[in-house]
Order: structure tokens, then C-alpha cells, then sequence
């Protein structure tokens, strides 16, 4: 794939939308494109990890391990923004990410994504609006164990 | 050492002094005859007086222009023979000067390496090394000449003299009238001259200690940011030197001019006293002539004498000052070196300190009455705060320094008595910063195994004359004989039979010090002999193989993209992909600069590729300037990603306004080159910048061809082209074996490849031989090219590696990090079960495993005892745990 067809790609990621094409190219330009086959992980949990991935292509589970054993708490698909939070805060990996298809990603380095952050406030907002979104489908699991955990108890 | 400067002359080279006094002696004969055959030329062979022609000289009749032919012919006859006898004095005095001078350099190193330690502490390597090479330059020369010039001159000097006084006693006695004020005048002058010269030796030598000070502390200047402070200093110190020389300089010219004016002023003086004697009658016009000649020679001989007379004070003194500076207390005897015992037995027995004491310079106690008895099999931890003489108590055991007070032995034997051929031999120390040679990470390893020459190497033809000829010359300044070049390994101290025997001897011993991984991998990346190491090459050639088969039986062939002469290899850059293969040596082609090299641009030219590398380099300089000229000139991703430096960046933005994307034939040379060169970087799978296509790759494979098929004989050996069955020999092992390029945009693949690559040579076993081949690697000045912990561990492995029957090691584990500390401890007390190790540690926790522990405070021994014994309350022992 081209670097502008890798643009294109970003483009369509809500997260990229608004920023200016030269931008995107550069982003683009000093990402590494970076193949998963299937079974391989992107990221394991409790690692500290200074990039987040894109994924172009391919499909991922997103496990987190609790004491039960491990817990798929979301699947990732095209487009996805995956690993940005050990990237915006420096904590180890919150969960491992793991590829059930070829996965094609576009690496992205930290110091790069907190420039753009920076120069664009637009890609701030998305990053919020993204994060909230996720806690929104947290809390619903959450509510649902507690119910279940509630039923179970009740039993 | 000799303390006077002519005993040393005498005592080493009478035989040369009395044969160039004898010769000098001798040259005087044709020099008075070349002094008086002037006047007979003058007076009989052009006047004729006294003379009737046909003269019979030696049986022959000859007439007055044959007499005066032969007359000159005489005198030219004895220039020559004197000027012969004048070049060889020179010459014969060069060579015994050259040996003095060796001589004393030996003698001076030899004295430094026997040194004791402490003496190191006040002089600098900035003041010894000047003295060695620099200041004894001077002192060779003086001593060459130290009894043959005063003969000779003062020879000469006598000789015109007495000529002189043969011919007209007052001539002779108006020449010398002259002299006493030069002798009384120029001496003085010449005098203060000598004393600024000795000021401007010892501010040179403050000088290079001021610099070599500056490049050992050179990371405190930089974290100190006080190099505007040093040069400030060092500027002062120029100053002081500059005013110094010019000082010299001008008294200098001062007397030159003085000489000369006197020297001139001799003929006025003939001219005047003898024309006068000669117009009254009582005096010939030759003698004038001759006498005028006869004083002019005597000038240059009086110049010499005086020149010697300071030049000998000046030696005299500087002499006495070297050898007093290499003659400090407590230096060690010439046979504590030398000493080569028949058999050298092994220590047994008790180690035993009496009353052991040190004390530092001023006379204060470092370490004190220390009386210890220890079985040498046992292993002893020497434990106690810092600055308590623990490292010094090491030291002391070691036999790297003397005591001061008491004795240490070794079944009886006082350590002190034993020449450093046992005592070197037998006990190994090492401390937490050991030195690393600059050499490579065998002759570091072996070091402790080459005490002197196992083998006579037997030399043959011109190699046997050259080094017959060596040998001489080092016999005649009493220089070692010993031949650097033979094998000096004691193999037997290593319980080995030969080389092959210790390299794998060495390579356990790292695996013990956990070097061993870390001289694979620099075997890896190192290149060999191809041609002599055939076994290896095999080996590698297989694993090659290997590597490819293991890969595609996982499914992950694809994690490699190989060398194949009929495609493009997208992983590789199209610089490699057009050379298609290796680099030889630094001169030829350089895959960096590929595209600037003429054959290339012949290539492209042939196979009219330059148009297409041209629009190419167009499209890549456009991206970088779009994607890169927003960012400040010193961001990161100009080195990692930019093909173009932020620094020609602007030069880039103007090249490409200039550009006519249509006409870009009509651009410069330059910056045609400029441009052209930009697509020898892209490597398509990694930048995918779209500027190297699919049509431009195919043309790029025929360029291949071309460049393979036209290659001109001057560059036949500087590259090595891609075969699949042969081995490289300009790469490294690791790209032999790989054969190609690990692939971009897989996650891991380097992880997975060089994994599996560690499979295939562990296939066939070369894992060993590749170590062997890292052994190789050059440590760079003072071991710099490795890291802290692995200069430490190679420290420690040669300590293993000879064998000793006494370890000691001061903190020796510390510079390792913690896990590996306890694992190389561990391994270090298993290895010399059974023979003696002491430890001085930094962790008292580490002595655990230790037979006996001594706790030291301030500089004695509080306690001592096995762990169990001292690990109670009350104990300074237990308190120092408790703080570990």
C-alpha cells in the first residue's frame, strides 16, 4: 500500500478526520506499518508500550485477565484506535490485544501522536469523545455483571 | 641508575667513546697539512720563491704550472681525506648516541613499570611521558658526543693554533687576543639561556600534564561546563611559555651576533699586524693567507667547544633531574622483575599477615596491625565500611603494594621476598576498574598466560638477516632479546596443550562470567577469513540453509525476503538492490554514496535508467520537503526518517523551484546528482513513497546485470557479488547466514528470525566457533568500545583463566548489576573450590557463602570469623547486614 492510500485510511478514522492532509502524510510517513497474524498480540497487558496502533485492516480481540481468567471486554475492527491509553498517561498496557485475523496497523510513536494532539485541539476532543465512549461500554458490563453477580446471589 | 651522567657514559660506552677519541685524533694529521699546503702553494707553487724549476718530485721532472697542479691536487687530496675522516666521527657518533639514548629510554620504562604503586598518586602520566620520549631526546644527542667533541675540537682548536704559532708567534699571539673576552662574555649569556631553557622543560611538561588532565576528565568538563575556565588557564600557561622562548630566542641571536662580530674582527687583525709585518719585509704574503684561514678554522672548533660546555651543564643537569624522578622510594629491584625461576611451584600451605601495616605518604596509617592465619584452600571475605583498608588490605595481599610494617606469607614464604615471576603468576588480582588494553578481547583475555617468549621463532632468509640485525642492536643497548612475535602463551598454567585448546578454555571461563552471549553476538557481527577458517564457512553456508528451512516449515518463510539475482528485494535499499552485494574495503564503492561513484552513473547511462532516476529523485525530494519543512531544524525525525538533512533542506526547497518537473536534463550537474542520489536510499517496503515503482524496479534489475557484466578490473575487487552458495566474506556472519533481508511491517520478525537463527548454528555447532570469532573484537582505547560490565567481566575472566592458587578481588563483582553480582560470585567460588580467593566486598550480605569473614574499621580488623559466628547482635558484622 502507498503512503497516500495510508492516508486515505486515516482520513476515514474519526480521530484523524480534521487534521490537514500534509500532516496526515507525515503521520503517516513516520509510522511503521506493522503486520499481525492471527493469534499474535499487538500489545500484552502489564507491559508499558510508548506507540498506538491503527488498524487498517483485520479484525482483534481486546482480553483483559482478572482473577476468573482472561476477559474479552471488546473486539476491534477496521479503523480502530488501539493501546492510546498506556500512550496518554504512562501506565502498563490495560489489556492485551490480540489479532484473530491478519491485522495490518499503522504504528503510531508517542511523540509524534502528542504533537498532533497539541496542533490540533480538534483530535483532543475526538480522543475524549472516544475514551468517554469506552467508559460508557465499561460501566454497561459492569452494570450487567452486578446484575448477574445480584441474580447469582440471590439463587 | 647511575647517579652522574658520565659514569653513566663511561660505564656503557667507553669503547665507543675511546674509538671516535682515537679517530678524531687521527683526522688531525691531514688537517695540519691542510692547513699548511696552502702557504707552499702560495709562496712556491704560484711566486716561485726558493724553488728552481724543473722541480723532481717522487722521481718525476715537473715545470712550474705541473708543480703548482700538483700542489693543489694535494690539497685537494687532503680536504677530501679529512672531510672523510669528518663524516665518519659523525656517523659513528649517531649510532652510539642512538644506543645511549635507547638505552636510557629502556632503563627509564623499565624503572616505571617497577614503580610502587603510591608513586603514581603525585606524578602524572603528562610529566613521565615527556620525560621518556622528549627530554631524553636531547640527552642521546649530548652523550654521543660527550667525550669525542671536546677531543676533536679542542684538537682542531690546538692544531690552528700550534700552526700558527709554527709560522709567526705574534700572529699567533694576536689571534688568541681575542678569545678571553669571548670565553670571559659569551658563557654568562650563554648560561642564563640554559636556565630559561630548563624553565620552558618544566612548563612544557606542566603543559602536557595540563592536557592530559583535561582529556581523563573530559566528562567533568562537559558536565561542569569549565572548558572556558581550562582554556583560560591553559592560555595563561601559553603566555608564561611564550615570554619564556622569546626571552631565549633573543639572547640567543644576542650571542650569535656577539660570536660572529668577534669571529670577523680576527682577519682586521691579521690584515692589519700582519700586512705591516709583511711591508717591512719580515713576513711572507702566504703565511697571511694562511694564518687568515688557519683563524677562521679555528672559530668553528671554539664555537663547538663553548656549544659543549653548555650543552654538557645541560645535560648534566637534566640527566640528574630525570633520574632522580625515576628513582622514588621503595622502587623495586631490576631481578624482582626479571628473575625467571627454573620451576615455578604452586602456593600452598597457610596464608598468614603479621602485624601487617601501611602507611600513606605522610606516615598515616592506612592499614594496621593486621595478623590473620588462613588455610589457603579457604575462601576469605573481607567485609568493613568504606575507606575502613579493606581495598588496601587486597592490595597488600596481592603483592601490588609493599607494606610498610610486618609481612604477609604464603606457606612460610614472605610475599616479599618472591620475585613478580611467582607472585604474578600465581595470585591474580582485580579490582573494580581494571584496565582493558587496546588490543582485542583474546589478548585481553590471555594476558595473565604471556609472561615471556615459550617459542624461539626460527626465521629464514631476509626475515633471519633483518632480525639477526635487531637482535644486535638490541644486545648493544642493552635492551631485552626477547621476540615479541613468538608465542609467549603458557599454556600448561591454563591445564591446556595449544591455541585451540585455550580458546575453548577462554570461552568456558566466559560462560562462567556470563560474557559469552555477548562475544556471539560480536561474533555475529564480525567478518572473517573466509579463506582460512573453511571449517566455519561450511558451518555458516549450512546454517544458511538451515534457517530458510526452519523458517518456511513454521510458515513464516516469508519473514526473510533472500538475495535472488533474478528479483528485486523490496526490504532492501535500491543502492543494495543495484550493487548486489558487499561492499570491499573503504575505498571503492560506498553504498551510501553509490550514486556518486562514475561506473555508477555509467550504468545508468548504459541502461538509460537516468532519466527515470532522475524523475524519481524529483517525486522524493517533493515528499520530503511537503512532509519535513514544517519542522524545526533539530527534530528527531530528520536523522531517522529524512532522506535530505534538515541542514540542505533550504537548498533542497530551492532546487526544486528551479526545476522544470519536464525538463529536468537541463539542471546542473550537481544537482542532477543531487537528485539522482535521493532514490539510491528508498527502500519500497519500509518508506512506501510510490517514487520507486514496479516498472522502475525491473529496470533496476537489469541495471544489476549491466553492473555486474561491465564491472572494469580496477573494481573487481571491491565488491563481492550475492551468491547463494557461496559465502561473503565482506558481510558479517549474521548477513551470511541471513542471506537476505529481514523482512519490514512483521510484527517481531527480527524477534523470530534471530531466534530461529540461533536454532541453526546451534544445528551445526558453530555456536562456539562464532564466539571464537568475537573474540576478535577490539576493545578500543582503554576498553572503551565495550560497556562497564563487560570490561569488568573480561577483567575477571583472565584472572579465572590463568589458573592462579590465589584470587583477590577488590569489589571486583560491583560495576555488574545486582542478579548477575550474586550468579558470577557464585560461579567464582564453585570455580576455585579448593584454592585460595579473597574478596574484599562492598556487601557485607555477599560474604555468606565465604569460609571466613574479616570485618575491618579503620584500617584494623575488629572481627573475624565464619558467618554464623559473627551474624549476632552486638556484632559491627550484624550491623553492617543490618544497613546492607
Amino acid at each position: 500500500m502507498r503512503l497516500h492510500e495510508e492516508v486515505e485510511v486515516l482520513r476515514n478514522i474519526p480521530l484523524f478526520a480534521n487534521i490537514e492532509p500534509s500532516k496526515l502524510k507525515l503521520l503517516a510517513f513516520t509510522s511503521e506499518r506493522l503486520a499481525f497474524q492471527p493469534g499474535q498480540a499487538l500489545m500484552r497487558q502489564g507491559e508499558s508500550g510508548d506507540s498506538a496502533f491503527v488498524i487498517i485492516s483485520g479484525e482483534a480481540d481486546v482480553m483483559v485477565s482478572t482473577p476468573a481468567g482472561p476477559l474479552k471486554v471488546a473486539h476491534y475492527g477496521k479503523n480502530a484506535l488501539a493501546g492510546e491509553i498506556a500512550m496518554l498517561c504512562d501506565v502498563p498496557r490495560t489489556a492485551t490485544v490480540t489479532a484473530t485475523t491478519e491485522v495490518v496497523t499503522l504504528r503510531i510513536s508517542k511523540d509524534l501522536f502528542f504533537r498532533l494532539v497539541r496542533e490540533f485541539p480538534q483530535m483532543a476532543i475526538e480522543i475524549m469523545r472516544v475514551l468517554a465512549s469506552r467508559l460508557e461500554k465499561t460501566n454497561e458490563l459492569l452494570r450487567d455483571t452486578n446484575a448477574k453477580l445480584a441474580e447469582a446471589n440471590k439463587r | 641508575m647511575e647517579k652522574s651522567l658520565f659514569k653513566f657514559i663511561l660505564k656503557y660506552s667507553l669503547r665507543q667513546q675511546v674509538f671516535l677519541t682515537l679517530l678524531s685524533i687521527a683526522s688531525f694529521v691531514p688537517y695540519y697539512y691542510q692547513l699548511s699546503v696552502p702557504k707552499t702553494i702560495v709562496n712556491q707553487g704560484i711566486t716561485g720563491k726558493g724553488v728552481t724549476f724543473p722541480v723532481t718530485l717522487l722521481g718525476f721532472q715537473l715545470s712550474h704550472e705541473m708543480y703548482l697542479f700538483a700542489l693543489t691536487l694535494l690539497f685537494l687530496f687532503l680536504v677530501i681525506v679529512q672531510q672523510i675522516f669528518k663524516y665518519s666521527i659523525n656517523v659513528y657518533q649517531g649510532i652510539s648516541g642512538e644506543r645511549m639514548l635507547r638505552r636510557l629510554r629502556y632503563e627509564l620504562y623499565g624503572r616505571v613499570l617497577r614503580f610502587p604503586l603510591p608513586v603514581f598518586r603525585r606524578m602524572s602520566t603528562g610529566e613521565i611521558i615527556p620525560m621518556i620520549t622528549a627530554e631524553t631526546e636531547n640527552l642521546g644527542g649530548f652523550i654521543a658526543t660527550a667525550i669525542a667533541v671536546p677531543v676533536f675540537n679542542g684538537g682542531m682548536f690546538l692544531v690552528s693554533l700550534g700552526f700558527l704559532f709554527v709560522q709567526n708567534w705574534g700572529i699567533a699571539v694576536a689571534a688568541l687576543s681575542i678569545y678571553p673576552f669571548q670565553l670571559y662574555v659569551i658563557p654568562r649569556m650563554q648560561r642564563r639561556v640554559n636556565q630559561l631553557g630548563k624553565e620552558r622543560v618544566r612548563s612544557a611538561r606542566k603543559l602536557s600534564d595540563r592536557i592530559g588532565e583535561s582529556i581523563a576528565g573530559v566528562e567533568e568538563v562537559h558536565a561542569h561546563n569549565i572548558s572556558n575556565r581550562l582554556l583560560a588557564e591553559f592560555s595563561y600557561r601559553l603566555g608564561d611559555i611564550y615570554w619564556l622562548r622569546y626571552d631565549i630566542f633573543q639572547r640567543k641571536f644576542m650571542i650569535k651576533f656577539l660570536n660572529n662580530f668577534l669571529q670577523q674582527a680576527g682577519p682586521f687583525l691579521f690584515y692589519l699586524i700582519g700586512g705591516y709585518l709583511a711591508i717591512k719585509g719580515s713576513l711572507d704574503v702566504g703565511t697571511i693567507v694562511a694564518a687568515v684561514a688557519a683563524q677562521k678554522d679555528m672559530g668553528a672548533p671554539l664555537k663547538e667547544l663553548l656549544n659543549y660546555y653548555q650543552l654538557q651543564q645541560d645535560a648534566r643537569i637534566k640527566y640528574e633531574q630525570v633520574v632522580q624522578q625515576f628513582d622514588p622510594d621503595g622502587i623495586r629491584t631490576a631481578d624482582y622483575q626479571l628473575i625467571e625461576p627454573e620451576k615455578i611451584e604452586p602456593l600452598k600451605g597457610e596464608l598468614q599477615a603479621v602485624n601487617l601495616g601501611l602507611a600513606d605518604d605522610q606516615g598515616n596509617p592506612i592499614v594496621e596491625g593486621i595478623s590473620f592465619t588462613v588455610s589457603l584452600e579457604k575462601h576469605v571475605a573481607i567485609v568493613g565500611p568504606g575507606g575502613s583498608g579493606r581495598e588496601d588490605l587486597a592490595m597488600l595481599i596481592a603483592r601490588l603494594m609493599d607494606p610498610t610494617k610486618g609481612r604477609i606469607t604464603i606457606g612460610g614464604v614472605d610475599l616479599a621476598t618472591l620475585p613478580e615471576a611467582i607472585t604474578g603468576r600465581r595470585i591474580a588480582y582485580v579490582s573494580q576498574s581494571p584496565y582493558i588494553f587496546a588490543a582485542n578481547i583474546e589478548t585481553n583475555l590471555f594476558l595473565g598466560l604471556r609472561h615471556r617468549p615459550r617459542t624461539t621463532l626460527e626465521y629464514a632468509g631476509e626475515d633471519a638477516k633483518a632480525y639477526h640485525v635487531r637482535l644486535r642492536e638490541s644486545l648493544a643497548s642493552g635492551n631485552t632479546t626477547d621476540d615479541p612475535s613468538a608465542d609467549w602463551t603458557d599454556y600448561e598454567a591454563a591445564g591446556v596443550a595449544d591455541m585451540a585448546g585455550l580458546r575453548k578454555e577462554g570461552l568456558r571461563v566466559l560462560k562462567l562470567v556470563e560474557l559469552y552471549d555477548d562475544g556471539f553476538q560480536l561474533g555475529l557481527r564480525s567478518t572473517i577469513d573466509a579463506a582460512r577458517e573453511t571449517a566455519l564457512v561450511d558451518g555458516l553456508l549450512k546454517a544458511r540453509i538451515s534457517l530458510r528451512e526452519k523458517l518456511s516449515g513454521n510458515g513464516q518463510g516469508q519473514l526473510i525476503e533472500g538475495w535472488d539475482r533474478t528479483k528485486y528485494n523490496r526490504n532492501a535499499s535500491v543502492a543494495e538492490n543495484l550493487m548486489f552485494g558487499s561492499p570491499v574495503g573503504a575505498d571503492g564503492l560506498n553504498l551510501e554514496r553509490l550514486a556518486e561513484h562514475p561506473y555508477v552513473q555509467a550504468v545508468l547511462e548504459k541502461v538509460g535508467l537516468k532519466d527515470a532516476f532522475l524523475a524519481s529523485g524529483y517525486e522524493v525530494a517533493q515528499t520530503m520537503v511537503e512532509l519535513f519543512a514544517d519542522l524545526p531544524p533539530d527534530h528527531e525525525f530528520f536523522q531517522q526518517f529524512s532522506f535530505i538533512s534538515s541542514d540542505d533542506l533550504p537548498d533542497m526547497q530551492d532546487l526544486l523551484s528551479r526545476a522544470n518537473k519536464e525538463r529536468l536534463n537541463e539542471l546542473a550537474d550537481a544537482d542532477r546528482l543531487r537528485l539522482m542520489s535521493l532514490p539510491f536510499k528508498v527502500i519500497p517496503a519500509r518508506h512506501r513513497l510510490g517514487a520507486v515503482d514496479d516498472a522502475l524496479m525491473a529496470r533496476v534489475l537489469e541495471a544489476r546485470e549491466v553492473f555486474m557484466r561491465d564491472l572494469p578490473p580496477e573494481l573487481t575487487n571491491k565488491v563481492e557479488f550475492f551468491d547463494p552458495a557461496k559465502y561473503t566474506a565482506a558481510a558479517n556472519l549474521q548477513d551470511n547466514i541471513l542471506f537476505g533481508k529481514i523482512v519490514y511491517g512483521q510484527a517481531k520478525a527480527a524477534e523470530m528470525v534471530i531466534a530461529m537463527l540461533g536454532e541453526a548454528i546451534d544445528q551445526h555447532g558453530i555456536r562456539d566457533a562464532v564466539a571464537e570469532v568475537g573474540l576478535g573484537f577490539e576493545c578500543g582505547i582503554a576498553g572503551g568500545r565495550l560497556s562497564a560490565a563487560q570490561r569488568q567481566k573480561l577483567a575477571i575472566a583472565r584472572c579465572i583463566v590463568k589458573h592462579p592458587d590465589l584470587l583477590v578481588m577488590s569489589d571486583a563483582t560491583a560495576p555488574l548489576d545486582a542478579a548477575s553480582q550474586a550468579r558470577v560470585l557464585d560461579a567464582i567460588l564453585d570455580e576455585f573450590k579448593g584454592r585460595g580467593l579473597v574478596c574484599s566486598l562492598h556487601r557485607p550480605a555477599a560474604a555468606r557463602r565465604f569460609d571466613h569473614i574479616m570485618v575491618m574499621r579503620q584500617g584494623r580488623i575488629v572481627e573475624q570469623g565464619n558467618f554464623a559466628e559473627l551474624d549476632k547482635d552486638g556484632t559491627l558484622f550484624h550491623e553492617l547486614l543490618q544497613h546492607d
